[in-house]
């Protein structure tokens, strides 16, 4: 059970970093176009924003292949673009419209897309524990190779389903990759005050699963964790604790003024640790890039989240016989 | 063009806010992220950051101000190469992006009848029942015909598993799955750790990857450990998605009191699910509607929830030797005809309702008896039509008397046949007490052919 910290930037190709740089500024400026809409009252309820996580979330889709399955807790808009979603369905599903990926039924919290093998977007925290390693063993029943990826956060990690899963997969050798999202609050209470033992990646080292901890703020060194816990699982050995250390710049949801920490805490992370600004660093000192092209990107996000935005709101609401559809095939 | 800064709504419930300090001043440049403004809302003090990228050109609301309505502008940003003149072009200074309200329920009130729709929902599955005029019988148990159940399904779906507690090696906590490892191997048929949270998630998800598995719930007490799965995860998620996936799964096991198994192990938990739309729940009586009822059940894309009786597993009816013999879900089953009251029951509750009919019948009363064998989606059409004949129900089970499955009915009735009815409705149910375990007590606890007899002669003024 190695602490594998992994720092593989070399041998990396400008297409690469650029993609990454892509995919981490789309959600960040997605997630601040959410909390825009939701100042305006068109995003209604809870919402969870991933702002500072990226890349966890864009490190470990690097390392995933077609037919892999993932799903992840509430804070999930993250989870369903890396995967390649249109931020458009994703985003009239926040305001609760018709062209939604839910058709508007499911919400910021609850959202699917069998087409990307994406299996929610789940309320109940740690709820998507068990589902995982069930995803896992129906590939495993098949005698498919793909693997689950099941995203949950520290605080989840306190929950007993958690273990109950390991215990299972671990038994029945299940191939899932249990990512632990540690951005250090469950809501408003810290690692420090919830967890017995704040290493994460060990907690399946009394199932015998193998686990490692990452730099969640490098997407490389995501990447490169990822595909060390793919290829073990996909070897057959089971299944693999992943902790990635990661960091959220926003409160637990949009009402959360994150009174729990300092102001110098959370600007000294956005200072010296911001998952984009490291890529953006990267393509400048390589020479893959420079400012004027990196503008020329961000334009292009820009558009494309507005472009969510406009749609989102134009699209209509649900027709009201929606109500009764969808509640049994 | 220039932005508009709105204010924002920062809680579910915000309507108004106070501006409380403004961290940027009029000239200052703000990028994505900037916190521009401290916000009081209705439950905490909140930064403000700004989205777009620019010159704050004007403050149009100082600091201090209270009761600003959300989505009033606060201020306007000029993007690149804008100045101040640009602010001209700004027409609508206030609220201007003031959302209209969206739509609210009163306006478009729904005048669908709930029940007409949850009917059409059940028989949107309903296929018949058919048992050919020749068709042989064969005395068979409960237990074995669940079995039976599961066995031929298996063989015709690859996809069919078993899992839950013992239902491997030892072949079932109470032997429903004899013989089910031998024929299947450890690949379908898995045992499963003591962990019911766990293994129910853990089905949950096998069935969204495209499995339909049988949970075994040694007793559907232990359910209680999955419940959050069953009810959040199985029944809801083909709503919150959209049509895109569900569960298509039993969930099966010995539900209600046993014997002297005291209040830990003896709760019927068909009201319980009964409430929850997203999904079947079935409580068959016979050996004929447990072994027609499962394959069904397990053939349903939906989650079933299938509530056995260790009381009836050993208890013999005639099953028809049928190569493939289903039972609808979702259509109640007539035992008797009858013309002075309606006995409505299911599950072990119609061994009372049944004895009660014979008793009396050498009384001179006529009962007809309704099993409705599912219990959502209920079959309603065929218990009003019976009352609209006798005019007069009883209705029994074993559970306990608030919110029950009997309140229900009794207000479907109400409101479906009120002006046939000759008597108020009697349900006649378990007590309202935890199980006891003294075998007097016990047995003062549940329901009684007893008390069946009197609630027929009050509603039959006998």
């Amino acid at each position: 059970m190695a602490k594998a910290k992994k720092k593989a930037k070399a041998n990396i190709s400008a297409d690469e970093l650029h993609k990454y740089y892509r995919e981490m500024l789309l959600i960040r400026r997605f997630e601040e176009k959410a909390g825009q809409l939701y100042g305006m009252g068109h995003i209604g309820g809870f919402c969870h924003l991933y702002i500072g996580q990226e890349a966890v979330v864009v490190g470990l889709e690097a390392a995933a292949k077609e037919g892999d399955s993932r799903l992840t807790s509430y804070r999930d808009h993250a989870h369903m673009l890396a995967c390649g979603l249109d931020p458009k369905g994703v985003m009239a599903e926040l305001t609760g419209r018709k062209d939604g990926l839910s058709k508007g039924k499911g919400g910021s919290m609850h959202m699917f897309s069998k087409e990307k093998k994406f299996y929610g977007g789940h309320g109940i925290v740690a709820a998507q524990v068990p589902i995982g390693a069930g995803l896992a063993l129906a590939n495993k029943y098949r005698g498919e190779d793909t693997v689950t990826f099941t995203y949950f956060g520290d605080g989840a990690a306190n929950q007993g389903q958690v273990y109950e899963s390991f215990n299972m997969a671990a038994l029945w050798k299940l191939p899932v990759i249990f990512v632990v999202e540690n951005n250090r609050y469950a809501m408003g209470t810290s690692l420090q005050r919830a967890a017995s033992t704040p290493d994460f990646y060990t907690r399946g080292e009394a199932f015998g699963i193998a686990g490692a901890v990452v730099d969640g703020m490098d997407v490389l060194a995501v990447k490169a964790a990822g595909e060390l816990a793919v290829e073990h699982c996909r070897a057959g050995n089971g299944p693999f604790v992943l902790e990635v250390k990661t960091y959220r710049y926003r409160g637990h949801s949009m009402s959360d003024p994150a009174r729990y920490r300092s102001k110098e805490e959370v600007k000294n992370v956005k200072d010296n640790q911001d998952p984009i600004d490291m890529v953006k660093e990267m393509l400048i000192q390589g020479g893959h890039s420079t400012q004027d092209d990196l503008k020329i990107i961000d334009k292009d996000i820009k558009k494309i989240v507005q472009e969510s935005a406009d749609f989102a709101i134009a699209s209509p609401e649900p027709d009201l016989n929606e109500l009764y559809t969808d509640i049994l095939v | 063009m220039t932005i508009n800064i709105l204010m924002p709504a920062l809680s579910p419930t915000m309507e108004e806010g106070t501006l409380a300090k403004w961290l940027v001043k009029e000239g200052d440049i703000v990028q994505s992220g900037d916190i521009m403004a401290e916000i009081e809302t209705d439950k905490a003090t909140m930064e403000f950051e700004a989205v777009d990228e620019g010159t704050i050109g004007k403050i149009l609301i100082p600091e201090g101000t209270e009761n600003v309505t959300v989505n009033t502008a606060i201020a306007i940003l000029l993007e690149d190469g804008e100045n101040l003149s640009n602010l001209n072009e700004v027409s609508s200074p206030v609220a201007a992006d003031k959302l209209e309200k969206t739509i609210t329920l009163t306006e478009n009130v729904i005048s669908k009848d709930i029940i007409e729709q949850s009917t059409k929902i059940s028989n949107k599955y309903i296929e018949s029942e058919l048992i050919p005029d020749g068709t042989t019988f064969t005395p068979t148990t409960v237990r074995d015909a669940l079995r039976d159940a599961m066995a031929e399904e298996m063989r015709s779906n690859d996809n069919v598993f078993l899992m839950g507690e013992e239902v491997a090696e030892y072949e079932g906590a109470y032997k429903v799955s004899q013989g089910l490892l031998d024929e299947f191997g450890d690949k379908r048929i898995i045992d499963t750790p003591i962990t019911e949270h766990g293994f129910a998630g853990i089905a949950v998800g096998a069935a969204f990857g495209g499995l339909n598995p049988i949970v075994e719930f040694m007793t559907f007490n232990f359910a209680l450990q999955a419940m959050d799965h069953i009810i959040n995860s199985a029944a809801k998620t083909l709503y919150m998605s959209g049509g895109q996936m569900g569960a298509p799964m039993v969930f099966r096991g010995p539900n209600g009191a046993a014997s002297r198994v005291g209040a830990q192990h003896s709760h019927c938990f068909a009201a319980w699910y009964a409430q929850i739309p997203g999904l079947k729940v079935v409580m068959p009586y016979s050996a004929a509607d447990a072994k027609g009822l499962l394959k069904s059940a397990i053939r349903d894309p939906n989650p079933v929830v299938f509530l056995e009786n260790e009381m009836l597993y050993g208890r013999t009816f005639e099953v028809p030797d049928l190569k493939d013999f289903t039972v609808p879900i979702g259509k109640a089953k007539i035992w008797r005809e009858g013309s002075d009251v309606t006995l409505v029951s299911f599950g072990i509750g119609m061994q009372y309702a049944l004895e009660a009919a014979e008793l009396l019948e050498a009384d001179g009363i006529s009962a007809e008896v309704i099993d409705l064998r599912t219990i959502r989606p209920i079959d309603y059409d065929t218990l009003i039509n019976s009352i609209k004949k006798t005019n007069r129900c009883v209705t029994i089970e074993e559970g306990f008397p608030v919110a029950s499955i009997g309140n229900h009915l009794s207000a479907v009735i109400m409101e479906r046949a009120f002006d046939y009815l000759d008597a108020p409705v009697i349900n006649c149910t378990g007590k309202d007490v935890p199980m006891p375990y003294a075998a007097n007590l016990e047995k003062l606890a549940l329901v009684t052919t007893q008390e069946v007899l009197e609630a027929v002669k009050q509603v039959t003024y006998k």
